[in-house]
């Protein structure tokens, strides 16, 4: 999270961060998405965000509900809110959209079954299955991400799940993504993602490179998906 | 130089252009049509404006014949049998399109191809070579982007065929509509529409169900999305230049209670009278083959009232210097405009309007796309002005609330980022969501395509290029696409990509 120490207000191109009564905040209107900010600061946060109370939400998701079916609540990590998605689920329910929870899935599901009987399906990242590659990568044990694979696939709530194909790793993509596939079938939309480096920080760089991966090479692991049952398995 | 001097020496002209070019200055040179001083002032200071109609009107500007008879019936004009199978039907419409006047001397009406074909589609590689020849030979010999045909709203195999050749041939010609009503139209269908959308800039979605509502009978959109009785049509479209209005007035109240209705009287005095003229003087609806044999009938046109720069109009009256915080962004200039737009249909309504009993006596607004030579400062319509465009949901829902009053017509034009074309559900939604906001027309296109929609016509912004380097391009329009692409920058609305959100 932001600690209001204004390092990124000096960075913005465009002077959309201010200090305003020590807060960092952030000037939508004028924003040109250049991420300056984000790899300026040293806590890893944004200052792109704003408060809302639920009431302020509603609103806003009511002005473009003819648009749209439901809403996806993403992060950052969204369940570090789990009770104010409970009760922004309860009022956008009432509008008659569907509520999608997009999660990394450290947060174990299970410990928030009246937040899950609310919405109606999770997308889980699966970034890798075998622990220590796991580990290397996100710092994160990955025992809670895979309960929660089993969990919500058991609950039907699984909307779909995603992994980052990584270029050069071929042992840890094919773990990774024969374990999933096997596991959902066709129960679950499984997205495989091409690995970009936009975005990606220069640590990740160093580890992965600034290359990309063969349309080729993808509608391989694509292949083996389906092989595994996994029809519904898109390359993004 | 002289003018058919001009015209005939001049190098991105072809011949059949040339030939139109001089029939028009001739046509244009008679003055047999009387005008109101007051009128010709108005046309000389830009505040109104005859879209080219001249002073010997000799047809209808917009005809839209139904062409269900020619299936029916043949015609015997054009020694013509009801036609036994697609060859027979595809080459019976490309005979009588040739002979379907209009301002442009091309038909700007083609029919609703899923009704006139579905009947002959028995073998779907036949239907799709003799379709595919069919539209090969509309984009050679009708060339200009004005010639429109409808799809829909149901679906069928021949419509698939269309969206295929559409798609796989990537012309611009014709203008081609999908007649939307969700409840009729299925969801695959309109997803097929829209994933050629993106691809070649057409079919657009004209909102079926308001349309309907209208109580019109049954339409057609012809030309740019013009909306108008099949077996009818439009007489004439002069319009209203409500910026070059509004600068006539002293304040709102001097614009409200002197200015707009003394200029509107204006307008629809000339349009009673080139509507007489038409009616009476030329020899349209008493010679022609498509009223004596019943394709039109002169009861179902009407006169179309012409209106553009309602946004600059607003921001005028209410002294808003800068567009950004102005119409489209602004309850005051909002509400101005709902004020004009009533006043206007109430002066409109209460005109009684001479031959057109189908339309009960009374002419219809229409939302022009404007001109090339209007520059910037009439948006067309009641359009939010290209490059203060707020984000797609705003822009949709503000301008549905202009969209009630031009039964004859309104719509806008959404340019996309190419993530679109991965997330046809998206765009289906956005387009479900702007028919139940009230939105007449939903068009869109990829920002990278070579067939784009300028104001409401379709042009190749490689054809442009040509004209660019001052060769000839085959489609009448292109000229246009160019003047706008200068004095409007018609192509550079926004294009909605990921920074949407704002």
């Amino acid at each position: 999270m932001c600690r209001n120490c204004g390092k990124c207000i000096e960075t913005c191109p465009v002077q959309a961060l201010s200090m305003k009564h020590a807060q960092v905040v952030w000037n939508m209107d004028i924003c040109i998405d250049c991420d300056a900010c984000i790899k300026t600061c040293e806590y890893l946060a944004s200052p792109k965000i704003m408060y809302m109370s639920v009431e302020e939400l509603v609103d806003r998701i009511k002005k473009e509900r003819f648009f749209i079916r439901g809403i996806t609540v993403s992060g950052g990590e969204c369940m570090r809110q789990a009770s104010f998605l409970k009760s922004l689920f309860i009022e956008v329910k009432k509008m008659g959209l569907s509520c999608l929870i997009d999660t990394n899935g450290y947060y174990d599901f299970e410990e928030y079954r009246e937040l899950l009987a609310l919405c109606d399906g999770v997308m889980l990242d699966v970034k890798g299955v075998d622990e220590a590659f796991h580990k290397q990568i996100t710092g994160c044990d990955n025992r809670v991400v895979l309960k929660n694979l089993a969990f919500l696939l058991a609950q039907g709530k699984l909307e779909e799940v995603r992994t980052v194909i990584l270029p050069n790793r071929e042992e840890e993509n094919l773990k990774t993504l024969e374990y999933v596939s096997t596991r959902i079938q066709n129960k679950s939309r499984y997205k495989l993602i091409k690995y970009r480096k936009f975005g990606v920080r220069q640590e990740g760089i160093e580890a992965f490179g600034d290359t990309t991966i063969s349309d080729m090479e993808m509608q391989k692991y694509k292949s083996i998906c389906e092989g595994n049952g996994n029809h519904s398995c898109v390359i993004i | 130089m002289s003018s058919v001097k001009e015209i005939i020496s001049d190098p991105t002209l072809t011949y059949s252009q040339q030939v139109l070019a001089l029939a028009r200055l001739a046509e244009n040179n008679d003055d047999f049509l009387p005008l109101e001083p007051a009128f010709e002032q108005a046309l000389k200071d830009e505040t109104l404006c005859d879209l080219g109609e001249g002073r010997a009107p000799y047809r209808p500007r917009y005809i839209l014949p139904d062409y269900r008879i020619l299936m029916e019936k043949g015609s015997a004009f054009l020694g013509l049998h009801a036609p036994k199978d697609i060859w027979e039907a595809t080459n019976a419409l490309l005979i009588m399109y040739k002979h379907v006047p209009s301002i442009t001397s091309f038909p700007v009406y083609l029919g609703n191809f899923t009704d006139l074909f579905e009947p002959f589609d028995v073998d779907e590689q036949e239907t799709k070579k003799a379709l595919g020849l069919f539209l090969l030979h509309i984009d050679k010999t009708l060339t200009d982007s004005f010639v429109h045909a409808n799809i829909g709203p149901r679906d069928a195999r021949v419509n698939r065929i269309i969206l295929d050749l559409t798609k796989e041939m990537q012309l611009a010609i014709p203008n081609l509509t999908l007649l939307y009503d969700p409840q009729v139209t299925s969801d695959a269908f309109a997803k097929a529409c829209i994933d050629c959308m993106l691809a070649t800039s057409k079919p657009s979605f004209a909102n079926d169900v308001m349309y309907r509502k209208d109580d019109m009978g049954e339409y057609g959109i012809a030309s740019c999305y013009n909306a108008l009785k099949i077996g009818g049509g439009g007489y004439t479209l002069p319009r209203m230049r409500l910026y070059n209005v509004a600068a006539q007035a002293k304040d709102i109240q001097d614009f409200m209670e002197h200015v707009l209705p003394s200029y509107t009287q204006l307008l629809l005095r000339n349009m009673d009278m080139r509507i007489r003229y038409i009616v009476e003087e030329s020899n349209f609806f008493t010679t022609n083959f498509l009223v004596q044999e019943g394709f039109v009938k002169r009861e179902n046109f009407t006169g179309m009232f012409g209106v553009v720069g309602l946004a600059e109009c607003c921001n005028y009256l209410l002294g808003i210097h800068d567009p950004q915080q102005g119409f489209g962004h602004n309850k005051k200039a909002e509400a101005l405009g709902i004020r004009i737009m009533e006043a206007l249909q109430m002066m409109i309504k209460n005109h009684h309007g001479v031959y057109c009993e189908g339309y009960k006596n009374t002419y219809v607004l229409h939302a022009q796309v404007g001109i090339d030579s209007d520059g910037r400062e009439n948006s067309p319509g009641a359009r939010i002005p290209i490059g203060t465009e707020p984000n797609l949901y705003e822009h949709i829902t503000f301008e549905s609330k202009f969209h009630t009053y031009f039964v004859s017509g309104i719509g806008d034009i959404f340019k996309f980022d190419d993530t679109w074309n991965h997330t046809p559900d998206a765009l289906l939604d956005i387009i479900k969501g702007a028919c139940s906001s009230g939105m007449r027309y939903f068009t869109g296109y990829n920002a990278d395509n070579d067939v784009v929609r300028v104001t409401g016509y379709l042009v190749k912004k490689s054809e442009i290029e040509k004209l660019d380097r001052q060769q000839v391009s085959m489609n009448n329009v292109t000229v246009f696409g160019q003047g706008a692409r200068n004095t409007a920058h018609a192509l550079d609305r926004r294009i909605y990509d990921e920074s949407a959100r704002k």
